[in-house]
């Protein structure tokens, strides 16, 4: 293998002893990889080509050794009877499955779009110099601090049909007639969890577009307010434009997050099917259900969604690395 | 004219003040209110206050006393503490050849790392049971530690990278002037100078390990060995009616306490460890 150097050797003497050097330091740099790499490789390349190969098998839970390869099986079976009837089994011809990928879809896309634009909301008022900054930054820490699950309960309990907070809220200021089942009703479950995972979240939006925020030189700003630029016009042919790269990284950055959602959902609305997304189904039928091989080829078909959207990462990512650091 | 001026300025200044006074009250009413719950007995639970009116410590004592939660919080400890400690060994010479050597490849490595810590859990969930059935420590804190290595190795690695590459040159020039090797110059000339990275990314992956869910719930299944999120999300009574709020509260607010403590002392560097490990990378 070639190496480069670091500094182009000037002096004739040089290059000899100091491409040595360069290939002790590669030799070195190749040995300190190795442990990290293996460990890599044994807690996530193995395990994931292992999920995607039971995703073509039989297996089950008590025998995964004694699985067969079915080819697609798992995914989509076409079966014509003698009568002529077709029959679709699967899990792509499965309506539970549709209706995961639809919640997923759906919580995705919702909750990304709230965290922007709360986040943004918030990360301006703390880009802003004013008394008591330090308290709101301090305080939008909290949240993220939070565990999920403690988020979970915490909010199960303040939305409680009988005696949750919220409702008590909603009714003495006039916006609820009755007490409202937020989590156990399927109309309002997505809702709720929406809500919770927006508070919990939109603190880690508004940093990362914060840190955005900070790199726009001052003097942009300056020379607009000189020339009578409106700050809401400023706002949209300034900020937005030169925080935009942070903003696209921040955003594929949650939306991957939010796309393997589970422990929000199976703890504050458990067996709601208005809110089951691909994890929790995925995880049911592996470890529940008794599915193994079912769930193994939601994971996969999960972890297909998530690759497309990690190699748009990357490429955004890269944009920005070039483009913004150093 | 000044004065129809001073009035707009007033406006805006009291309503930016209140969009402030909105967004803290938001973020910590939540907590604020569990802490508030976590404190009443018995039928006052049942009441809704918005202030404190009554102060009893029977939930904690329920927590302490009654099933494994004490044990609980020992494994919480243990796991997180192990795996931050692996993945700070594995992660700082790899970080080293990441950041200071240029060899073929490189690249290709980093995007890898990146990859890997942008996995869904879920995918990797059937491959890694076997894996830890295969070793043995299905139902261990050591299956944990095992399976976390996955999100909190990537994530050590990528943020100790970004801080060592911002490190000066001429440091190194002169140690390797003198005569050291690469590890000499990690342990004896980076290692000082690190130790910040090193509490933030530590700090970090720390309140990931903390925090994780679906891989404690997966590969524990005894009240022994069960972490406290999962032992959180678990605490039920024998009906729906009969879910111990009281308890559920004050051990969210024990597990959340530390954590809530931590983040505020290191504000600053979370923030610049969150920010390295999103938008730069």
């Amino acid at each position: 293998m070639t190496s480069e150097a670091i500094g182009a050797p000037t002096a004739a003497a040089q290059p000899r002893q100091k491409s040595e050097l360069m290939q002790q330091r590669v030799r070195a740099a190749r040995l300190f990889l190795l442990p990290m790499m293996i460990a890599l490789a044994v807690v996530a390349g193995w395990p994931l080509a292992r999920s995607i190969y039971f995703s073509f098998t039989d297996a089950t839970l008590n025998d995964l050794y004694g699985a067969e390869w079915i080819g697609f099986g798992n995914y989509l079976q076409i079966r014509v009877l003698e009568s002529g009837r077709t029959i679709y089994r699967g899990v792509l011809a499965d309506p539970a499955w549709w209706n995961a990928v639809w919640n997923t879809v759906r919580f995705a896309f919702w909750s990304v779009l709230w965290e922007t634009i709360l986040g943004m909301i918030v990360a301006l008022v703390l880009n802003a110099e004013f008394k008591g900054r330090g308290i709101v930054r301090a305080a939008i820490l909290i949240p993220w601090a939070i565990p999920t699950i403690v988020s979970a309960r915490m909010w199960s309990w303040m939305l409680n049909d009988q005696f949750g907070i919220l409702n008590d809220l909603g009714m003495r200021l006039g916006l609820l007639n009755a007490p409202v089942a937020w989590t156990a009703s399927p109309d309002t479950a997505m809702l709720a969890v929406l809500v919770v995972d927006i508070w919990k979240t939109t603190p880690f939006m508004a940093l990362l577009i914060l840190a955005g925020l900070q790199m726009i030189p001052k003097d942009i700003y300056e020379a607009a307010e000189i020339d009578g630029v409106h700050p809401v016009k400023q706002f949209f042919r300034i900020t937005l434009p030169l925080v935009r790269p942070a903003l696209m990284v921040a955003i594929i950055f949650r939306v991957l997050d939010a796309l393997r959602i589970f422990d929000l959902i199976y703890v504050l609305t458990p067996n709601s099917a208005a809110t089951k997304t691909m994890s929790v189904i995925s995880q049911e039928n592996l470890f529940q259900f008794n599915n193994f091989a079912e769930g193994s080829a939601q994971s996969t078909l999960l972890f297909l969604l998530i690759a497309i959207f990690t190699i748009l990462y990357i490429w955004l990512g890269k944009v920005n690395f070039d483009g913004g650091d150093r | 004219m000044t004065g129809s001026f001073d009035l707009w300025k007033l406006t805006k200044g009291v309503l930016f003040y209140a969009l402030v006074i909105a967004i803290v009250v938001i973020a910590v009413f939540p907590f604020y209110y569990a802490i508030l719950t976590s404190f009443k007995a018995g039928t006052d639970l049942f009441r809704i206050n918005y202030w404190p009116t009554s102060f009893s410590l029977a939930n904690y004592q329920s927590v302490f006393s009654q099933g494994a939660f004490p044990r609980n919080l020992l494994n919480s400890v243990f796991v997180a503490s192990v795996t931050v400690a692996l993945a700070l060994f594995l992660a700082v010479t790899a970080s080293f050849a990441l950041s200071r050597v240029r060899f073929r490849g490189r690249g290709l490595l980093l995007m890898t790392i990146l990859a890997v810590s942008m996995f869904p859990q879920i995918a990797v969930l059937a491959g890694l049971f076997e894996v830890i059935r295969f070793l043995g420590i299905y139902n261990t804190p050591w299956a944990l530690i095992f399976a976390y290595t996955i999100f909190t190795l990537p994530f050590t690695v990528w943020v100790l990278t970004t801080f060592m590459r911002d490190l000066p040159v001429e440091i190194e020039e002169a140690a390797i002037v003198d005569g050291a090797t690469p590890w000499v110059i990690i342990t004896q000339v980076f290692m000082p100078l690190m130790w910040p990275a090193l509490v933030t990314t530590g700090l970090l992956a720390f309140i990931a390990a903390w925090n994780e869910f679906l891989f404690a719930l997966t590969f524990t299944v005894s009240n022994q060995t069960r972490t406290v999120p999962v032992a959180i999300a678990l605490l039920s009574g024998g009906s729906q009616y009969e879910i111990p709020w009281g308890i559920i509260m004050a051990a969210s607010v024990i597990v959340t306490v530390p954590l809530v403590a931590l983040v505020l002392i290191f504000q600053r560097k979370i923030v610049s460890g969150l920010t390295a490990g999103g938008v730069k990378g």
